[in-house]
């Protein structure tokens, strides 16, 4: 009969090749390669970012190939059934055949044979083959060997053998992989993928209250396995978390409510994060658990288990004053809000928007004042914000609720950068001996209005003259005149814009330096004026003291630096709520007790399998004028250098007892 | 007949336990009663198992191998008189001449980066030369820097809590200790080889991988100031470290002398189309080179399994979740993939030759980008020893 038409001969080939060593090598090799692509290509991100980064086309192609989670993908999970079934194969196949060697001695291994391997020796011994064989196989045991002797009429065949167990080594390290990729496979997502593949599931990508997600993105509650988080705020309660699927979300519902009692943060003294505590409590039906939990110390509840995932903002209740940097009275708006909250700003017919992004109760930095004798130090409370546009654009803006020393001076500091990646640039505002911005607001304020400034500069028409004392031929109306369009461009544009009018202004190089250090005496002069016009400002003799003086100039800096920052507001943070959140994720694994199982098996049977050696040894000892004549072989799987070493040295003293 | 003389003559036996066994047994049973009942509020229960565990078994690898021993009685020795001379006080490590120059854990580190490159020239001199003096330094060397690396990792240990009790952590916690780590169990590694295959002319090998690693050490610590003592970050904070890192340097350090002794092999194999040249008849049969590459990649697996299922018990503990296929995770799994292929090739079919040694050479890139690449190029849960 042709056996190769046959089917059973068919599926014997097939077998024989899904467990043939190249295959499982080839699948070795190719599971290592395609679990490459995951770890060069992140994984899971939001789609903006791929199309971003690879343009719709290659996000397109990318997507259709499961690239982007690629170990949940079809093509991968395949090569790992396939190992799984090639390994499997294997095993079904080796197994019997293994079990039953370890129990055979093969006492019946013919003469020839024995000379036929490569370690093999003869001697000659004045025994008797009884008894020659005997101590053979006593010298044998006392190595460890298990023996087991036949006696023929011709001859006396001692059979020894040790370390059958690393033929166990074979099959637990086998069994092991099967076992833990079986196991692995329960906790995957791939079911998932299936439910969402036939379009049983949609994910979410809309950010909704959970009441009004619809049933078709909601898993059951008694799903068995999943891996899902969720962020309570303090005080709040949570009984569902989310699974991330595709560019959206999955909400699975729990058997159970967490209320986030307390988040604890804890800082070592370089700022750096020491340890994240939640307490909660678990409620189900009348039974309740207070527990907490940190990283590394989950709260394994029934069979779920809840880690310490996160954490975040809970919506920090914020009050503040918005300052307006033009008005030319100090003007003020109150304003209470929420991180994550925006809030509409309306002036002079255009109006912005004000979100809140993130509220940070500490913020340690590395000490660069060397009064402190510190080496880090907590500036306090900030708050970042975002003003937008209404054409979309941005600034962004991180405020310190209370001011910084720097060089004996306290100033308030407002970072701002136009972009997300930029580095903040910082404004810093001058406060008084309160904390508060109110002295330069107060100044700014003045300013910014034209007709006080017109009538403090045409009361003090001598010191503005004074000032420009090199060119003295001007009319007194006009110096006053001069003064104002010069704050105004101050104001506008900072020294930039006032350099570059003046560089235009003149006929040429030397009259234009001229008219600037004329300029900007003049501009010195109508700001010491503004300021000292201000009650608080002046001294005993309505002169500048040193103090005044130099908050005259860091005003100076601070108004100079204005223009750049972009906004006509100033954030001033009054008080705030701080409200934590806590990121848990939460998951239900049952394959987990699958793995560790074949965690267990694994670890002895590497060790077996590596360093458990196999050895068979042979006696056959044949009557012989006078005694016997004994031959002796062995053989070890693998290491077989070694082995040689060890037979001669076996072969050789066993020939000397006996002779 | 005696049975009993053939067992001894095979050398089967254990070895009588001597008087200087017991002692040694002693000494560290004392040491362990001492360190436990003394650091009790600083240890876990957990702790206290790994530590008796390590107890056990620098017992019996002491008794074993009787240089290693020595060494570990050196360096406790050092690390004591270093956590004398500290009094308490890390200022002491400028006022104090031993300590400036010699036992504070930054010189010893460069005592140790010292000694590694002066006992890998010693080998190539030995190997070129055949001088078994220098030979012989190179192995004293290489002893000699082993222990001052240990001494400096045992030091920084006790710096750490100086700094600032909640500050102290074992220092295998970021990359530039871990390097350090790695330079010392490789060369425990090599040297416990050296001792069972009574050769010193693969020292230069094994020592230019050290030799390298000192040399990311000394660039890591003056360009980027990594030897600066930082504090562990919360998800770090778990006895699982004690295990997990330790366990996949050894498997670090055995690929990576499986990998020179691939290099050896194939310069071994070259050695007759270049004619028998002196150095090269020096390097041991390729037979036997093989010998030791399988030995070397199996012990690595060995221990790279252990430490990987003990990351995959901790990341249940710290990530939510036994597998994650983190970056680190998965190309740790593609180091054990290929080893595994590498195993099975030998073992199962009885591959040889320079095939296999190509392939352990690949095997240490491959290596070196799931210990070092991940870190630079890719980014993930395992962040902590981010370049």
């Amino acid at each position: 009969m042709p056996a190769t038409s046959s089917p059973r001969f068919a599926a014997r080939r097939f077998f024989r090749f899904i467990s043939s060593m190249d295959l499982a090598i080839a699948l070795l090799m190719a599971l290592a390669l395609a679990s490459v692509i995951g770890t060069v290509l992140k994984q899971n991100e939001p789609y903006q970012n791929y199309i971003v980064k690879f343009g719709p086309f290659w996000h397109g192609v990318f997507e259709r190939m499961g690239l982007y989670d690629v170990y949940s993908s079809p093509w991968f999970l395949f090569i790992l059934a396939f190992l799984i079934a090639s390994t499997s194969v294997c095993l079904c196949r080796n197994a019997p055949r293994i079990l039953a060697a370890m129990r055979q001695y093969q006492e019946d291994m013919e003469e020839w044979r024995l000379i036929s391997l490569p370690n093999h020796s003869r001697c000659q011994t004045a025994l008797p083959p009884d008894e020659a064989a005997d101590a053979v196989a006593a010298c044998f045991r006392r190595l460890g060997f298990r023996t087991r002797s036949k006696r023929q009429a011709s001859k006396v065949t001692v059979a020894a053998m040790k370390g059958a167990g690393n033929r166990l080594g074979y099959l637990f390290t086998h069994l092991a992989v099967v076992i833990i990729c079986l196991g692995g496979l329960m906790d995957s997502n791939a079911p998932l993928k299936l439910r969402h593949l036939r379009g049983e599931l949609q994910a979410e990508t809309r950010s909704i209250p959970i009441s009004e997600i619809p049933e078709r993105s909601k898993l059951p509650v008694d799903n068995p396995s999943f891996r899902a988080n969720v962020l309570i705020p303090e005080g709040r309660a949570a009984s569902a978390a989310f699974v991330n699927m595709k560019d959206g979300y999955l909400v699975q519902p729990l058997p159970f409510a967490i209320r986030l009692k307390d988040f604890r943060v804890e800082h070592y003294a370089n700022g750096q994060p020491k340890s994240f505590e939640s307490d909660l409590i678990i409620r189900a039906g009348a039974e309740t658990l207070e527990r907490t939990i940190a990283v590394n110390h989950p709260l394994r509840y029934r069979d779920y288990a809840i880690y310490q995932a996160s954490f975040g903002d809970g919506g920090s209740k914020l009050r503040f004053k918005l300052h307006d940097l033009t008005a030319p009275a100090p003007r003020a708006n109150e304003q209470a809000a929420a991180v994550d909250q925006t809030l509409t700003l309306r002036r002079a017919g255009e109006t912005r928007q004000l979100e809140i992004v993130e509220f940070r109760k500490h913020n340690i930095f590395e000490n660069d004042d060397p009064a402190l004798r510190k080496k880090f130090r907590d500036y306090g409370p900030s708050v970042t914000f975002k003003l937008r546009h209404p054409d979309g654009r941005a600034r962004e803006y991180l405020n310190y609720m209370h001011p910084v020393s720097l060089e004996g001076r306290e100033f308030l500091l407002s970072g701002m950068r136009s972009a997300p990646g930029e580095e903040f640039e910082y404004l810093h505002l001058p406060a008084d001996d309160d904390g508060s911005p109110a002295r330069f607001l107060r100044f700014l304020a003045l300013l910014n209005d034209e007709q006080t400034l017109r009538r403090i500069y045409a009361d003090n028409q001598e010191a503005l003259v004074s000032a420009e004392a090199g060119d003295g031929g001007r009319p007194r109306q006009e110096l006053s005149a001069v003064a104002l369009r010069l704050i105004r461009l101050f104001r506008d544009g900072g020294f930039p814009t006032l350099r570059e009018t003046m560089e235009a202004s003149g006929p040429d190089a030397a009259t234009a330096e001229t008219l600037s250090n004329a300029s900007m005496k003049i501009l010195w002069f109508g700001l010491q004026q503004a300021f000292l016009a201000l009650p608080e400002n002046q001294g005993a003799a309505g002169e500048l003291s040193e103090q005044a003086l130099r908050f005259l100039q860091d005003s100076i800096v601070a108004l100079a630096a204005l223009p750049e920052y972009g906004s006509p507001y100033y954030l001033q943070l009054t008080d705030f709520e701080h409200v934590e959140a806590t990121g848990l994720q939460i998951t239900r694994s049952p394959g987990v007790k699958w793995v560790y199982g074949g965690f267990a098996m694994l670890i002895p049977g590497v060790f077996l399998l590596l360093y458990m050696p196999r050895l068979r040894l042979w006696a056959v000892a044949k009557p012989r004028e006078g005694g016997s004549e004994l031959l002796m072989a062995g053989v070890r799987v693998r290491h077989a250098r070694d082995f040689q070493r060890y037979f001669a040295q076996v072969s050789d003293t066993i020939r000397r007892l006996l002779s | 007949m005696n049975t009993k003389t053939l067992a001894q003559a095979l050398g089967q036996t254990k070895r009588r336990l001597q008087l200087v066994d017991c002692l040694w047994l002693a000494l560290v049973l004392f040491a362990l009663v001492f360190l436990s009942l003394n650091n009790r509020q600083f240890m876990e229960q957990s702790e206290l198992v790994i530590l008796i565990a390590l107890v056990i078994a620098l017992g019996c690898a002491g008794i074993a191998w009787t240089e290693l021993r020595r060494l570990l009685l050196v360096v406790a020795l050092l690390a004591l008189t270093a956590h004398w001379l500290y009094d308490a006080n890390l200022a002491r490590a400028e006022e104090r001449f031993l300590l400036r120059y010699l036992l504070a854990s930054q010189s010893a580190i460069a005592w140790m980066s010292f000694l590694f490159v002066l006992a890998t020239a010693a080998y190539f001199l030995a190997l070129f030369t055949g001088s078994a003096f220098a030979g012989a330094t190179g192995s004293g060397l290489t002893w000699a820097a082993t222990g001052m690396g240990l001494t400096g990792l045992l030091t920084r240990w006790r710096e750490s809590y100086l700094l600032s009790p909640d500050t102290g952590h074992i220092p295998i916690s970021n990359l530039y200790e871990v390097f350090i780590l790695f330079c010392v169990v490789t060369a425990l590694i090599y040297l416990y080889y050296e001792r069972a295959y009574r050769t010193r002319a693969l020292g230069g090998f094994v020592l230019l991988i050290i030799s390298a690693a000192v040399g990311f050490l000394l660039w890591y610590s003056l360009a980027r100031g990594a030897h600066e003592i930082q504090p562990l970050v919360p998800a770090l904070k778990s006895y699982w470290m004690k295990l997990h890192v330790p366990a996949n340097f050894v498997g670090y350090g055995c690929f990576s002398i499986a990998a020179m002794l691939g290099v050896a092999h194939l310069f071994k194999g070259s050695a007759a189309k270049l004619g028998g040249n002196g150095a090269l008849a020096r390097l041991p049969e390729r037979a036997d080179l093989e010998d030791m590459m399988y030995k070397a990649i199996a012990l690595g697996f060995a221990f790279f399994t252990i430490a990987t299922i003990l990351g995959a018990l901790w990341a249940a503990e710290a990530w939510g979740g036994y597998w994650s296929w983190d970056p680190k995770e998965t190309w740790a799994l593609i180091v054990w993939l290929n080893y595994a292929a590498w195993l099975h090739l030998r073992m199962s079919r009885g591959w040889r030759g320079s095939l296999m040694a190509v392939w352990a050479v690949a095997g240490l890139f491959v290596t070196l980008f799931a210990f070092l690449g991940v870190n630079m190029f890719l980014s993930g849960l395992h962040s902590y020893g981010e370049l």
